[in-house]
């Protein structure tokens, strides 16, 4: 059960300087838009996200029910700043891309109306769909279009339709029902035109003047209800959030309060952070992953597959369910196992998923000895202590770890005797080297602490003969194994501020600078909350500079002056 | 012989409308095409069709560049799969990318340069747009797909098409939806006896305008940076538009055209070793081969592997790329081994390739003399990630303006050539193609015809 009431004050904190508790139950009913201490330019651009395949599968689910099949329409999305959502608003629909919208949108719209088949038991989707009923099939019908359209408008658009925009689908309803002597045919073809409208995929943060800062903007009702669906749900928002909306509720404490609370407590904000994890763990590789099948023979396609789940699971578990304290994902036991995996684990697993403890001396604890990541970050037939160690920088701590020089000299590890049995034999000649040292020495001491686990993760002491010696230190803390980097990690001040600075442009849809003034606060406030994601996602959603618009920075165009010397980055201590 | 088309836009459309299918009988192939096979009945010439392929990572240079300059040249064991289909192929040894005061970014300014002419400032610039966007906006007008990509790596994410510096061209990654894009809802056979234009098809059409009038709409209501892309996803909309026209028109005729059997695609093929890598890349050729010779395109890119060459072979520790970097060279052999033997692989890929378009009858020739095809890589020798003397590959006669069969020596000239040749043989009428020390407005002459 989540803690609802420590999300609360952290929710009020925001909403008063000092976060003092007495002060804090005055400041419950001040509006939002008065709060004294937001940093006057906290805030974000008005942007223009294209909709995600995610977003997209989640919004039709969410209209019209999971029998219908979505397909898979959406090209991929590049990683920017570590997040693939952050490339949504860069980039542009192509006409192959949008050639596939369409097919999309016709599969999408024929399922919604299709009349079923009662002798093969397939269902008519038509008549749970479409809230009324023609009063002739074969003809317009004008009132039962609007009906339909109206609603599904209203959902798809995420505001209310014009009326002309509904006489508008009404009259091309009537006379594609009239050309082709099916009302539902016409209904059709305006669905399908609906699934392709740039109101639909293009998730625009629509703005209005911000009545308590001259000359300055806020998303309007409709681009704040929106906002807080794609952060919290994935997905477009339902009809109470809209509502919510339409009567301008959002900009009350009280309306929006009631509205996040509600959304935090819905079984759709699973959507959600499964999205968002998915994303910041980098799970779309999994989509092209595969294992060398004579190397490791008992790993399959469903290996990897549930491995990516499995992280999943384990992460809606800890920081939903439990709602526990994030850094503690880099050290808990329990996760879960399928039968897929078991043979990775070394255990029997029934079929299905069930919860399951790592023992103690298993070696393994916490996300990072998951087979998710230890796949994910190898190669095909072989383990990779510095695909690793960059990884966990990368990925958990928000370092760039940079890449290697061209001109790099490798023949001092080609090593065709094989006098060098284990990997850190091997990287000891990266790190001697000084135009490789400068980013080995920060990846290899974390990523030879894996080395427990092969390119498969599985957990092995030796390396063609050799004891494997998983010794090494993070940021200057020492430990000896896999653990021992998990409860490292854990511990590092950069894991809490990485985490909010994902989440922060997550929800804002860009990058976010490092010196945002909201990252400080929002930071402070996830540590009193005991590192609760929930209590961050309430947090931000529920604060000013959620809602704030401030002008776009300068374009990234110019980019920085080239050079071949290797950038060795600071590492946070 | 001339032979007028039986129906007109006007009449399919009124027919459809009234709710009547329009069935047509068609006598076709040979009899569309002049006397000489080398254009239609009615003048128009056959298209000429754009191509790119691209393999990773280089090669082995001491066995791969012929000794022998134009000709009958020599096919050291690199490239000894080229063999059967030598004379159809040109292989450009010996010219250099520039990259200025750009970094050498690995296994990205190589073919970023000989793609988009330009050296890019860092992993995620990309300068300009891609060879083949231009060309496709020069030729594809009247096609189904303006263009193709298609990977055989099994990631749609490999790509080396990109029309902007955020857009960028997605492949597609399996032999099952290429042909499901291609083949599947949506196909008109050329030549079919019977042309049934969908009903639902103009009733979109119509549906379309109130979404183009959204689009506009949003478009004013955006910053500088968005209106851009809002425009874009009119001009998309737009040739929506245009595509929904084409379908409610009678297709020409295409001599060549044979629609491939679905059974050849059912089976998931899933593996990154380059005995599974081959199997898709063969399935995908022979898919986009009937893509060209039905008009379901005029422009494709396929890619054999991607720049940091994922390719694995089983049994051996290390994939492509790793295996340029880290084995050691043998010393006796005088090359990396195992290496080379991706590149072989890659190779006797592109030998299919070629072949596969040359088999196909049309006109008086054959699909692939119809076509220019430009295949690159991103490294020379990927081993020290160097750019110089980026080996380069063309196929086709570009419908008779080209000669075949050729090795030519670029004398350290910019590799940019090859790529603003070819501009100019599909019609591309620009005075020089490139940046800086890459602009180049020389033509490789010895390969005009």
């Amino acid at each position: 059960m989540r803690d609802l009431m420590k999300g609360d004050e952290a929710g009020r904190r925001r909403w008063i300087v000092g976060g003092v508790a007495a002060v804090a139950a005055i400041a419950a009913v001040v509006l939002l838009t008065r709060e004294p201490s937001l940093p006057t330019n906290a805030g974000s651009p008005a942007r223009v996200r294209l909709m995600t395949g995610a977003q997209f599968a989640n919004s039709i689910e969410y209209m019209f029910g999971p029998s219908i099949d979505v397909g898979s329409a959406f090209a991929p999305l590049q990683r920017v700043d570590g997040l693939l959502a952050l490339n949504a608003s860069q980039v542009s629909v192509t006409m192959g891309q949008m050639q596939d919208f369409q097919r999309a949108a016709v599969s999408i719209a024929s399922q919604v109306m299709s009349e079923g088949n009662l002798d093969r038991g397939v269902p008519s989707h038509r008549d749970a769909l479409v809230p009324c009923k023609p009063a002739v099939a074969t003809e317009p019908d004008d009132e039962c279009a609007a009906t339909f359209v109206r609603n599904a408008g209203r959902l798809l658009f995420r505001r209310p339709l014009s009326e002309q925009k509904v006489a508008e689908l009404v009259g091309n309803a009537h006379r594609a029902a009239d050309s082709l002597d099916d009302f539902y045919g016409g209904l059709q073809v305006v669905l399908e035109s609906m699934l392709i409208n740039p109101q639909f995929l293009l998730i625009e943060d629509t703005t209005e003047p911000d009545p308590d800062r001259s000359g300055h903007r806020r998303l309007d009702n409709y681009g704040l209800a929106s906002r807080l669906s794609f952060l919290l749900w994935n997905s477009i928002p339902d009809e109470e959030l809209l509502d919510a909306a339409e009567k301008g509720e959002l900009y009350t404490q009280r309306g929006r309060k009631r509205e996040v609370e509600r959304m935090l407590a819905s079984p759709r904000l699973e959507n959600g952070v499964r999205a968002f994890f998915d994303d910041m763990f980098g799970f779309d590789h999994f989509d092209s992953l595969s294992k060398d099948p004579q190397k490791y023979p008992s790993i399959t396609g469903a290996t990897l597959q549930d491995a990516r789940e499995q992280t999943l699971r384990t992460v809606v578990d800890h920081l939903l369910h439990k709602n526990a304290d994030y850094r503690d994902l880099f050290t808990t036991r329990s996760t879960f196992i399928s039968r897929a995996l078991g043979p990775v684990y070394q255990v029997g697993a029934a079929p299905g998923w069930s919860s399951y403890e790592l023992p103690a001396n298993s070696g393994r604890a916490g996300i990072l000895t998951h087979v998710s990541f230890l796949t994910l970050h190898a190669h095909p037939a072989r383990s990779s202590a510095t695909l690793r160690g960059k990884a966990l920088r990368e990925v958990f701590l928000c370092q760039r770890v940079p890449p290697p020089p061209p001109n790099v000299d490798f023949s001092a590890v080609e090593d065709p005797d094989s006098s060098l049995k284990t990997a850190r034999e091997k990287l000891e000649v990266h790190r001697t080297n000084p135009s490789c040292a400068g980013c080995h020495k920060i990846t290899d001491p974390i990523g030879l602490t894996l080395e427990n686990f092969d390119g498969a993760g599985q957990f092995r002491t030796t390396e063609n003969g050799a004891q494997i010696d998983t010794s090494g230190e993070l940021d200057g803390k020492p430990f000896k194994d896999a653990v021992g980097l998990g409860e490292a990690l854990r511990n590092s001040p950069a894991l809490p501020t990485c985490l909010v600075k994902q989440v922060y442009s997550y929800a804002t849809g860009g990058s976010i600078d490092t010196r945002d003034p909201m990252l400080e606060i929002f930071e402070q406030d996830f540590a009193d909350s005991g590192y609760r994601v929930v209590d961050l996602l309430r947090d931000i959603a529920m604060s000013e500079a959620f809602s704030r618009i401030v002008p776009a920075p300068p374009s990234k165009q110019e980019l920085a002056a080239p050079t071949e010397e290797i950038e060795i980055l600071t590492v946070m201590n | 012989m001339m032979m007028k088309r039986p129906i007109t836009r006007r009449r399919v459309l009124r027919g459809m409308l009234g709710g009547a299918a329009v069935s047509v009988a068609l006598p076709l192939l040979d009899c569309f095409l002049n006397t000489n096979g080398t254009a239609y009945a009615d003048g128009a010439p056959l298209p000429v069709r754009f191509g790119t392929w691209s393999w990773g990572c280089g090669m082995s240079k001491s066995i791969f560049v012929p000794k022998k300059i134009g000709a009958d040249y020599d096919l050291p064991e690199e490239i000894v799969s080229f063999k059967p289909v030598r004379q159809h192929i040109n292989l450009l040894t010996n010219f250099n990318g520039f990259r200025d005061a750009a970094p050498n970014l690995c296994h990205y300014t190589g073919w970023v340069i000989q793609r988009a002419g330009s050296p890019p400032m860092s992993t995620f610039d990309r300068p300009g747009q891609t060879i083949d966007v231009t060309v496709a906006r020069r030729i594809s007008a009247g096609t189904r797909y303006q263009s193709l990509s298609v990977t055989a790596t099994s990631d749609e994410r490999d790509t080396l098409s990109y029309e902007n510096a955020t857009t960028v061209n997605t492949a597609i990654a399996s032999p099952l939806a290429l042909y499901e894009k291609l083949f599947g809802a949506g196909f008109q056979d050329p030549n079919a006896p019977e042309f049934k234009p969908d009903p639902m098809t103009m009733v979109r059409k119509s549906a379309l305008s109130g979404v183009l009038e959204d689009a506009k709409k949003m478009q004013a209501s955006v910053g500088a940076a968005d209106r851009q892309r809002l425009d874009q996803y009119f001009s998309s909309l737009r040739d929506l538009e245009r595509q929904f026209e084409l379908q409610v028109t009678r297709p020409e005729p295409r001599e060549a055209c044979v629609v491939p059997s679905k059974k050849s695609v059912e089976q998931a093929i899933s593996g990154i070793d380059a005995e599974h890598v081959a199997a898709r890349h063969k399935i995908m050729t022979d898919l986009m081969v009937m893509a060209v010779a039905c008009d379901q395109t005029r422009v494709f890119n396929m890619l054999y592997s991607k720049p940091f060459s994922g390719t694995t072979k089983n049994g051996y520790d290390k994939p492509h790329h790793t295996a340029t970097h880290e084995e050691p060279i043998d010393e006796s052999l005088g090359y990396q081994p195992n290496a080379s033997w991706f590149t072989r692989r890659a190779m006797e890929n592109w030998a299919y390739f070629v072949e596969a378009f040359s088999k196909v009858k049309e006109g008086d020739g054959t699909l692939l003399d119809n076509m220019l095809i430009y295949a690159t890589t991103d490294q020379s020798f990927a081993k020290i990630h160097s750019i110089d003397g980026l080996p380069m590959l063309t196929a086709g006669r570009a419908g008779g303006k080209m000669k075949t069969g050729l090795h030519i020596d670029g004398k350290g000239s910019a590799s940019t050539r090859m790529g603003y040749t070819a501009l100019k043989l599909m019609g591309v009428d620009v005075p020089s193609w490139g940046t800086q020390s890459n602009t180049t407005s020389q033509e490789i002459g010895e390969i005009l015809a």
